[in-house]
């Protein structure tokens, strides 16, 4: 699939929640639990995304011309957030991640999660893995 | 006997709604709300008197520098300041500290001198401190906590050596609400002639402080924390000081005579307050205080204790909750953590029901270390908070860590 086309699905999804911004969490707080976590390992200062109140590890690989990405937070929804990010991001070309607007985070209604002020730093995640991304273009 | 809804109708916010919710604001501790009064003072005086203040001949400027002088003594009052000139308006808490700090760098403190500070400390008293000790191989010496996270006071005498030339401390730790038992190192201090900063930035907000009877050298605390506004700030300093600490700011204003080659300072606070000051945020300021004196700090005080010994209460009845420094005898702060969450997502979900709560580390980075936590989620609260906020504050709690498991 390409970027676009899980972004579609992925609004599709956060649509039956409508206003219940309840669910909506409850559905964030999941996804954040199947998140594929990162290796032990790799969880290193380095690799810690700043910006965020609470610890975001992000890691990324190279395999097959397509970007790998596993991460891990110890907030659940901020791991969510991420696990959001990494469905629509990882397993796709470079030069695409870097391309994405990313704009269905305002469609599924997370858009004040994308202000540079909040303290999940959605924004610094994004950053980071188009940072990533070009890197190994 | 207070009337709680009429203090609740002269805060405008408090009728805002939040994601469909009435607004319950609990980070009264990083800053709290303004009365009407503060509100329209500040507005009235740019419609009716806004001028220049000092060495005015004409009216306005007159009745501006008349407004300003006026604020000072309702100030210094308030902090029971014999000598109002004692009293210098700064742009807050932070600059306080900082005016203090760089005055002493030119003449108090020597190379590898020491300075005591506490455990509980923000990072506005410690910052400035350290800047001097990396400069001047300065070395900060801590005083510990004990297991229930009160101050452990019988270290102090070991932690004074020839070297100690002060002691800076906080009235009340931001984090954890506990209060200093300030009177006990005030003695200490006084027995070995060491200066003592007193931060007041969350004393001056809940309990009385009366600088005569403390007796302090320096005392230092902000508007915005007091139902004014934000910018504005007071250092009180003792008569010993008063003359003797250097200027670190200069500029207009602050002079009797100067050439190109020499300055006669004023004498007095006007000498710390160089250019124009924030005439309207010092006018805000003294009718925060009046607004405070309205009600009577020891009446806010009581009521704020009851509203901490209730939020307790209910907090241990959770077997998940911890609390850090739990105590009957506390200035309107609790912290604390829900087992296995973090307080960023308790934080997130109770801002959806319109609870505006503060989490992560407070500006105490330190004493997250030395409690071996990340952060905390921190309610604070001010005299417009009540008992049915936190019972419903109590029920979204149970509902938030409901959701998160």
């Amino acid at each position: 699939m390409t970027i676009k086309e899980i972004e579609k699905e992925i609004i599709e999804e956060f649509e039956i929640f409508g206003d219940d911004w309840e669910s909506k969490y409850e559905h964030i707080i999941d996804m954040g639990k199947s998140l594929p976590l990162i290796n032990l390992n790799l969880k290193t200062n380095n690799r810690i995304i700043k910006g965020c109140q609470s610890n975001v590890w992000l890691n990324t690989d190279l395999i097959n011309d397509k970007i790998l990405y596993t991460a891990d937070s110890d907030a659940i929804i901020t791991k969510g957030m991420i696990a959001l990010m990494v469905r629509v991001l990882s397993n796709q070309k470079a030069e695409d991640i870097v391309k994405a607007d990313m704009d269905f985070i305002n469609q599924i209604g997370l858009k004040e999660h994308l202000s540079p002020t909040r303290a999940n730093g959605l924004l610094s995640m994004i950053n980071e893995m188009k940072k990533e991304a070009l890197k190994r273009i | 006997m207070m009337d709680l809804i009429k203090i609740r109708e002269q805060f405008p916010i408090l009728n805002q709604k939040i994601n469909n919710c009435d607004l319950i604001y609990f980070d009264n501790a990083a800053t709290s709300q303004k009365p009407i009064s503060v509100i329209e003072s500040i507005s009235d005086f740019y419609k009716k008197s806004n001028s220049n203040i000092h060495r005015g001949v004409h009216s306005l400027s007159r009745s501006a520098s008349e407004q300003f002088e006026l604020a000072r003594k309702t100030v210094a009052n308030h902090f029971n300041i014999d000598n109002e000139q004692q009293l210098i308006f700064t742009a807050g808490c932070t600059d306080s500290i900082n005016i203090v700090a760089q005055g002493l760098a030119k003449f108090h403190l020597q190379k590898e001198d020491e300075i005591i500070l506490s455990t509980y400390e923000h990072h506005s008293n410690i910052l400035p401190w350290q800047l001097w000790a990396k400069e001047n191989k300065g070395v900060l010496k801590i005083i510990p906590l004990l297991a229930n996270q009160n101050l452990d006071y019988d270290s102090i005498e070991k932690l004074i050596t020839h070297k100690t030339k002060l002691i800076a401390i906080t009235h009340v730790s931001n984090t954890l609400g506990l209060i200093t038992d300030i009177e006990r190192i005030i003695s200490i201090a006084k027995k070995h002639q060491l200066p003592i900063l007193l931060d007041g930035a969350q004393s001056a907000p809940h309990m009385p402080v009366d600088l005569k009877k403390l007796d302090v050298d320096f005392f230092v605390c902000s508007a915005h924390k007091l139902y004014g506004p934000t910018g504005v700030g007071l250092l009180y300093l003792s008569q010993k000081w008063l003359d003797k600490l250097p200027v670190s700011k200069s500029g207009g204003g602050i002079i009797k005579s100067v050439s190109f080659e020499n300055t006669e300072y004023a004498d007095g606070a006007l000498r710390f307050e160089p250019g124009t000051p924030n005439i309207s945020g010092v006018i805000g300021f003294s009718n925060a205080i009046k607004f405070i004196n309205n009600i009577g700090i020891t009446t806010i005080f009581e009521f704020e204790k009851k509203l901490v010994q209730h939020a307790q209460k209910k907090l241990r009845e959770m077997p998940e909750i911890i609390m850090y420094g739990e105590s009957d005898e506390k200035a309107g702060v609790i912290s604390f953590n829900v087992k296995n969450h973090h307080p960023f997502d308790i934080g997130t979900l109770l801002d959806n029901y319109g609870i505006a709560v503060r989490t992560g580390h407070h500006c105490t980075q330190p004493l997250m270390q030395d409690l071996k936590i990340q952060g905390t989620v921190r309610i604070s609260f001010a005299i417009y908070n009540t008992i049915e906020e936190i019972n419903y504050f109590i029920e979204k709690l149970k509902k938030v860590i409901k959701m998160l498991q």
